[in-house]
């Protein structure tokens, strides 16, 4: 596969380089598309994959958001599907709701917003960005999506039990989720649960490990790390997170299925259930709750990144700008990362944690909002004197960035462990993470669909129907999730399968009617979607090679990348990718690939230096470059 | 019949949608691509931008005016009134910095949209400008940290000794509670593995202190008194939450917790105050556990001290109400625990008593 070749370069804008790239690896129908090693084959199977996972994900929730908008709705209709989880009385099952809940939320986390998103454009773009035929493994990389597809299988096959899948939440605190005797969905349910994710947690760690050594080693000639498009940064940066924190993780469930399969007592203790006191002692259900959310917060950064990565990389081409301040975007990042690891705990304030711990995960866990401040506010200044085009993947970036203001500022309440006394576990919570972490990361997924699709399939996707899908889901998205800051505030307990029990959540049936049409709009949205984008891929207008004008490698092969991405040789990088509208310029855009000795009415002083290395320096500097 | 003409009716309808969609499509490949680099809508979406941010704020300030009664549960109790300042100066705080910034970041959306001709500003980086907005966050929220710090750091501090100690004990789906009695005033020892369907609680009864013991389905706390809740739970993660006294805090299996307040208004104050004679506090769970999570409450009484002290009297000993349980007292103990229990006057009391009537 890759190989290192020492040479001398000669040539000034471009390696040299070898003849045999040109020559195409045909293979049969099984080795190109099925057990592909080619990363963007692979990109579009975690893509495929994840729109699937989307479609159950959200049809879960459209479920369960029936029975909380429409309590006295009758469901017999759903009888065809569901069977016996509807009741006689034509209502759903509370068992049932539980695990539609926690399927929803396992399957949209994992299966959507990381496989889905940093899977797809991670093995996308990263070979491409940096300029490499391929991923550093080609056949790990394959791996990965293999064990991601038989994490997907088990995973399904678990809605088909009779017992039902998982149903203790997707954070599946023990003892619920080890005791069948507690829930009927922590019997096989649980069981397929805890391998399926098994199988993705190596699915993640074999691509993550594919993703740094990618970006570390394979970078082109020119393309230093601060010439790096923030995308790739951000993809960097979730690999580093998620080698760091999944296979803690994979601890936490060995131990859970340990205690669930084979006696001990990791995280169980003192328990009476059934009619009979368990042998357990000793152990903490709490213990469970740190390791969970040792992996859990990084998560959520895992989610976001590359959704911050994409649209600092789609706000900047269609707004005809630099990014505001690319170092501070990088640091921003950087700083995200590193915090992400010391503030798991805040999940866990009301625990009976010692409080002291308490008041130091407050303490870091709101610093983390200062990074996340200057991200935004870089944003808007990028915007600022742009020459704006929005075109559906801008769409999709602007509405990421009011997600993640809306939803990152209600973190600061929750993050404040007083405030979390009384909105633990209430639908503020649940407003908070679907809007910051949810639906800009979802948003930042569909952004990257519509910029990157032209380069995936060669053809556009309809602008119109992109800008329809994006004003609905955009005003569905807030019609969902705002008024749950309301709920939450008035105390609604989340994961309820109905309020009237109590006096003090009776009420609001009206918004959470609202939020439920909203959300079967919302989901009906998509179909627009879908319909544009598999329309699109066979009768979409044919692509250029370069449709938003952006300055990035990609957009330097042709309009259907074959395997190896580059007919010719690697182009070499000579700036950083933000070079739009710059003073002098012919155009508002200058490629990476294009020298400074080519642009010299637009160089800035210290650019006109660089000249000299272009020329002079590079001749006859060794050049290592991985190739075929 | 009626759902097969459905059917059709929906599919003929996306057959219409494709079919619109295709026309229009052709109509465009025939005038010709304009060389434009934007669509003709481009502008249209500035303006959309502008009236979903105006529309949108404007809701939002409506809906939080004229329902703040809906949506603010009050207060009642001591902690309550500092967690809730805090609340609501990180609200003011953060509704202005999100207003600014929605404002502002919409605005740009509008006012820099494309324009055939115009050509972006140059402006990768200004040191200043970062160096300001990372300052100004940090201030702002040191200042929250501090404040939020402060009302965490006494709310979680040790109750006092003269605090009503009343343990509330989870599982599915039901909350009990035990009271210390009022003979000991002390909780007497317990331990899971004595759990029985009668003896719920896996009373001790080799401890002296469980004899007078008694169990509520029912949580009565004084008012203004500091109650000091030991929270515990039998088989799965419960949660404790009452949502008008701020309180909040999970029932493990295992480990048991606690948490300590002081409710400022009775039952009686509560409803007088909101208007509603039918009104009760209520606890409730907020930590999944299983098939009933949404159905385990309990109701809450807050009463005046004296009255409260009243109610602790005319509940009976666990032990009275389970006199077959004696036999597990050892028989050192079985004339105490009678005693303490109501089961048997005490010979020594009756002159105490008969002072207290």
């Amino acid at each position: 596969m890759a190989t290192t070749d020492i040479h001398t370069h000669l040539d000034v804008h471009h390696h040299d380089d070898h003849s045999h790239d040109h020559e195409h690896h045909e293979g049969n129908f099984w080795t190109k598309y099925i057990f592909s090693e080619d990363h963007k084959v692979i990109g579009k199977q975690f893509l495929f994959t994840g729109i699937f996972w989307a479609l159950i994900g959200g049809t879960l929730s459209v479920i369960f958001r029936l029975q909380l908008g429409f309590p006295d709705a009758n469901l017999d209709w759903l009888r065809p599907i569901l069977g016996e989880w509807i009741t006689g009385e034509g209502k759903l099952d509370p068992e049932f709701y539980l695990a539609l809940v926690t399927m929803h939320g396992t399957i949209m986390v994992f299966f959507v917003l990381t496989a889905g998103l940093s899977g797809t454009f991670s093995n996308f773009l990263i070979p491409l960005q940096i300029g490499a035929r391929d991923m550093a493994s080609g056949f790990m990389n394959m791996l990965s999506y293999w064990f991601f597809f038989l994490a997907s299988v088990i995973m399904f096959i678990s809605f088909f039990l009779e017992t039902g899948p998982a149903g203790g939440g997707w954070t599946i605190y023990p003892p619920l989720s080890a005791l069948p005797q507690a829930i009927k969905g922590s019997g096989t349910g649980m069981t397929m649960w805890l391998v399926s994710m098994a199988l993705f947690i190596v699915s993640q760690l074999l691509g993550g490990i594919n993703y740094i050594t990618t970006v570390i080693n394979l970078r082109t000639q020119g393309m230093s790390f601060t010439r790096m498009p923030l995308t790739i940064w951000s993809f960097f940066f979730t690999a580093i997170i998620g080698l760091l924190s999944f296979p803690v993780l994979f601890a936490a469930a060995l131990l859970l299925i340990f205690d669930r399969s084979f006696g001990t007592s990791f995280y169980l203790s003192d328990i009476y259930i059934g009619g009979e006191a368990l042998p357990h002692t000793g152990g903490s259900p709490i213990l469970f709750q740190h390791l969970f959310w040792f992996l859990g917060h990084p998560e959520v950064y895992i989610v976001l990144l590359p959704a911050l990565g994409i649209s600092s990389e789609i706000i900047a081409t269609n707004s005809r700008k630099p990014i505001f301040g690319y170092k501070a975007m990088i640091g921003s990042m950087l700083f995200i990362a590193i915090l992400s690891f010391i503030v798991w705990a805040h999940h866990m304030f009301v625990t009976g944690m010692n409080p002291f711990l308490g008041s130091i995960f407050m303490l870091l866990t709101l610093i983390i909002a200062v990074p996340s401040a200057v991200k935004i506010f870089n944003y808007v200044t990028t915007l600022w004197k742009g020459n704006i085009r929005f075109t559906p993947a801008m769409l999709f970036s602007i509405g990421l960035v009011s997600f993640f203001l809306t939803g990152g500022i209600t973190g600061i309440f929750l993050g404040n462990s007083a405030i979390d006394i009384q909105l633990h576990d209430t639908y503020f919570v649940v407003a908070h993470f679907h809007l910051v972490m949810g639906s800009a990361s979802f948003f930042g997924m569909l952004a990257g669909i519509y910029h990157w699709f032209p380069k995936m399939f060669g053809r556009m996707m309809d602008n119109r129907l992109g800008a329809i899908h994006f004003w609905l889901t955009f005003v569905g998205v807030y019609l969902v999730f705002f008024p749950m800051h309301y709920i939450g505030i008035a105390g609604f307990p989340r994961r309820y399968y109905s309020w009237t029990n109590f006096d003090t959540f009776n009420g609001f049936f009206d918004l959470n009617m609202l939020v439920s049409i909203a959300a079967i709009a919302t989901l009906a949205a998509q179909f627009i979607f879908l319909f544009n984008f598999f329309y699109s891929i066979f009768r979409g207008r044919l692509a250029s090679t370069n449709p938003w004008y952006s300055n990035t490698l990609e957009w330097t092969t042709p309009r259907v990348p074959g395997h190896g991405n580059w007919a010719g040789p690697i182009p070499s990088v000579y700036r950083w990718p933000y070079d739009y509208s710059k003073p002098g310029a012919k155009d508002d855009y200058i490629p990476q690939h294009i020298p400074y000795s080519e642009t010299p009415e637009s160089n800035l002083p210290h650019e006109n230096e660089l000249i000299k290395l272009e020329t002079s320096g590079e001749q006859g500097a060794i050049i290592v470059e991985g190739k075929h | 019949m009626t759902s097969l003409i459905i059917g059709l009716g929906v599919i003929l309808i996306l057959y219409i949608f494709y079919l619109i969609f295709r026309v229009s499509n052709l109509v465009s490949i025939a005038k010709g691509r304009k060389t434009d680099r934007v669509d003709e809508s481009n502008g249209v979406h500035a303006i959309l931008f502008v009236v979903f941010m105006v529309i949108s704020l404007g809701v939002f300030f409506w809906y939080s005016y004229t329902f703040f009664d809906d949506y603010t549960l009050p207060i009642a109790s001591e902690h309550a009134v500092k967690t809730d300042s805090v609340f609501w100066i990180t609200m003011a705080v953060t509704v202005i910095a999100f207003s600014i910034i929605s404002i502002v970041m919409f605005i740009f959306v509008y006012k820099y949209q494309y324009k055939e001709g115009n050509r972006a500003k140059f402006y990768p980086d200004n040191h200043y400008l970062e160096l300001t907005w990372t300052i100004i966050p940090a201030i702002v929220l040191a200042i929250l940290i501090f404040t939020g710090l402060r009302a965490w750091n006494e709310i979680t501090s040790p109750a006092s000794k003269e605090a009503e100690v009343i343990e509330v004990v989870a599982q599915q789906f039901a909350w009990t509670a035990r009271y210390p009695g009022i003979k000991d005033n002390e909780l007497g020892k317990y331990n899971f593995k004595l759990i029985d369907p009668i003896n719920e609680f896996g009373l001790d009864l080799s401890d002296k202190n469980s004899f007078d013991d008694f169990k509520s389905l029912e949580l009565h706390l004084p008012k203004g008194k500091e109650v000091l809740l030991k929270i515990r739970a039998k088989d799965v993660i419960h949660s404790v939450f009452l949502p008008h006294f701020r309180v909040k805090m999970d029932a493990v299996p295992g480990m048991p917790t606690q948490f300590k307040f002081v409710a400022t208004k009775t039952t009686q104050e509560m409803r007088d105050e909101i208007g509603n004679q039918n009104f009760n506090y209520e606890l409730a769970c907020t930590e999944i556990c299983g098939r009933g999570h949404f159905s385990m409450k309990m109701p809450v009484f807050v009463h005046e001290e004296e009255e409260y002290e009243q109610w602790k009297k005319t509940q009976e000993a666990w032990l009275k109400q389970n006199p077959d349980y004696l036999k597990k007292v050892p028989a050192a103990l079985q004339e105490a625990a009678m005693i303490k229990a109501g089961l048997q006057e005490d010979p020594g009391n009756t002159v105490a008593e008969n002072e207290v009537k």
